[in-house]
């Protein structure tokens, strides 16, 4: 089985947003990228599946030379090749587009993407590829397995999940409960300086969205305390003067 | 020109995520003084959908293809394209649901439209520029997101806009489309229903607790509070990732962002991750034995305290409430 792992590259979780240049640049200064936790997922259950010699996971991403390592931190965890679109992700369409073009030339089972990046969290990029290259696509996944022929896969609806199984190829992106994330060894370290890396141009693509400008959530007013002992007294507050309850 | 709503329905029924969005969709079809039409696929009575007329739909296209009574999402797509293109329809709202996820991005293609998930806000449209406002950094911030296509895509995060009733009723067609038999690849085996429960991304009020409830058989407590207050069940990262309790209750910037109307946090500190997931709540209740968790600078009302004595006090004086209201 061939798998394709869409990557991103993110600020770490820990990041205090903030932005620059009139609140339209995100300020990555200070800040420490990673392989988007979603993805990492993806990764590992793509690893799984294709031990002991029954296949391979090569995981592409889309970005500028700066996303290098993130794309090396892939390949020690266990991929087995990378692509890299020598591309600013401008939008998830143009990321969608750049991956799809891909497959169009070099087929995959099965491809993963994290069930959203987060950056941005449009969880798109799955669903457009899918659309793209006219395959089935289940926008988040909790459970994964695989015969030769067929995934059985557990998707996340509100109160519940359902449960389908899908011929391949098809794309999916994964949640928590796929895998638990890989920690590279020093084996995987050392040999992924050595992995092959391809770097692929571009292809044009017509822009449907621009980022305008970034808000922040307003700051909330000062707590109220209420003694521990005057429980009566938060469901006052709630119900008189928060309204809430 | 006009705007469709896709009015998913969930086992027959629209929720209030849906109705906040057919409200939504109508606001943005008085924007463009043009007319809103539902589409509702699958088993929906039809007094049910002409109650989308309340909300503001002039019509209802109701799709009662037996092969589309299950979510099939490439089929489902397909069948939302079309209805947008018979209608002329160059804008299209879903609710930003675990389905309408899957959805959005296959439509816009297929549209050759911009996709704005997660929307907040209503558009704005200045000098012919049609921007959204998003969620983005997992709560940590929201963007504005300008959609450059003549057709739009758009899906409303729930809990984010007031359902507004208008009052009339809607006229309810058939909509009948031809399916592709490629279309329906994905075969749905069960569908796993926790009925009793209410639904985490849906819920209006959230009880969530954290690693200071010292392990899974002290959640009885949680369980009650939140069921008093008819709320969803939540709890933090390390909780999850411990087994205390499954990941679909995983509240944060890995597990799932909420905006209910109260959050109640228990025994969590506030790690910058969690509090990425619950910042779009509009009134947040921190009970912590540490004065000094950061979850207090962010909280509305706090209680300093052992959990373990303040829950059952609270729950004692939800239950005097309840009896007295």
């Amino acid at each position: 089985m061939k798998v394709l792992v869409c990557i991103s590259n993110v600020p770490d979780t820990t990041t205090k947003i903030t932005f620059t240049d009139n609140n339209t640049q995100f300020n990555t200064n200070g800040v420490q990228f990673i392989l988007n936790p979603y993805d990492e997922i993806a990764l590992a259950r793509a690893i799984e599946l294709t031990d002991g010699g029954k296949g391979s996971v090569t995981v592409i991403n889309v970005g500028d030379a700066t996303t290098e390592a993130t794309v090396r931190k892939a390949l020690a965890i266990g991929a087995t090749d990378a692509v890299r679109i020598n591309a600013k992700p401008h939008d998830a369409w143009f990321v969608a587009k750049q991956i799809a073009e891909y497959v169009k030339q070099n087929p995959f089972d099965l491809i993963l993407t994290g069930r959203e990046s987060i950056d941005y969290n449009g969880s798109k990029v799955a669903g457009m590829v899918g659309e793209l290259l006219d395959i089935p696509s289940v926008s988040i996944i909790k459970k994964l397995d695989a015969t030769d022929s067929e995934a059985t896969v557990e998707r996340e609806i509100e109160g519940g999940k359902e449960v389908l199984t899908i011929p391949f190829p098809f794309v999916a992106g994964t949640a928590e409960g796929v895998a638990e994330p890989k920690i590279p060894n020093m084996r995987g370290i050392m040999s992924a300086r050595t992995k092959p890396l391809t770097v692929v141009e571009p292809v044009e693509v017509k822009s449907t969205s621009e980022i305008i400008s970034f808000e922040t959530p307003a700051p909330r007013g000062q707590v109220t305390l209420v003694p521990a002992d005057d429980t009566a007294k938060l469901v006052d507050l709630l119900h008189n003067e928060a309204r809430v309850i | 020109m006009s705007v469709l709503i896709y009015a998913e329905n969930a086992e027959g029924k629209f929720k209030k995520s849906i109705l906040e969005a057919v409200s939504y969709a109508k606001a943005i079809a008085d924007q463009n003084n043009t007319n809103l039409v539902a589409l509702s696929i699958g088993d929906v009575a039809a007094d049910e959908l002409a109650a989308l007329g309340k909300y503001g739909a002039e019509k209802v296209l109701n799709v009662g293809n037996d092969k589309l009574k299950n979510f099939v999402n490439q089929a489902y797509a397909s069948v939302i394209a079309e209805a947008a293109k018979a209608q002329g329809a160059d804008i299209v709202v879903l609710s930003n649901s675990f389905s309408g996820r899957g959805l959005a991005p296959r439509i816009g293609v297929k549209l050759e439209a911009g996709v704005a998930d997660g929307a907040v806000a209503l558009p704005e449209q200045n000098g012919g520029k049609f921007t959204v406002k998003k969620t983005a950094f997992s709560g940590k911030a929201f963007a504005v997101v300008e959609l450059t296509s003549a057709n739009k895509v758009i899906a409303l995060t729930p809990n984010s806009y007031k359902v507004v009733e208008t009052g009339g009723t809607a006229q309810v067609e058939d909509f009948s489309v031809e399916t592709k038999e490629s279309d329906f690849k994905q075969m749905l085996k069960d569908i796993v229903r926790s009925t009793d429960k209410v639904s985490l991304p849906d819920a209006e009020i959230v009880v969530s607790g954290g690693r200071g409830l010292k392990g899974p058989e002290n959640w009885g407590m949680i369980e009650e509070l939140a069921g008093l207050l008819g709320a969803a069940t939540a709890c933090s990262k390390p909780v999850s990732d411990a087994d205390w309790r499954p990941h679909s209750e995983h509240v944060g910037q890995t597990g799932i962002a909420v905006s209910p109307n109260l959050y109640v946090a228990i025994g969590i500190s506030g790690a910058i991750q969690h509090l990425a997931g619950v910042s779009s709540s509009k009134v947040i209740v921190v009970i912590n034995k540490d004065a000094e968790a950061p979850f207090f600078k962010v909280a509305d009302y706090g209680i300093v305290g052992d959990a373990f004595e303040v829950v059952p006090k609270l729950i004692a004086a939800v239950k005097d409430y309840k009896a007295s209201a």
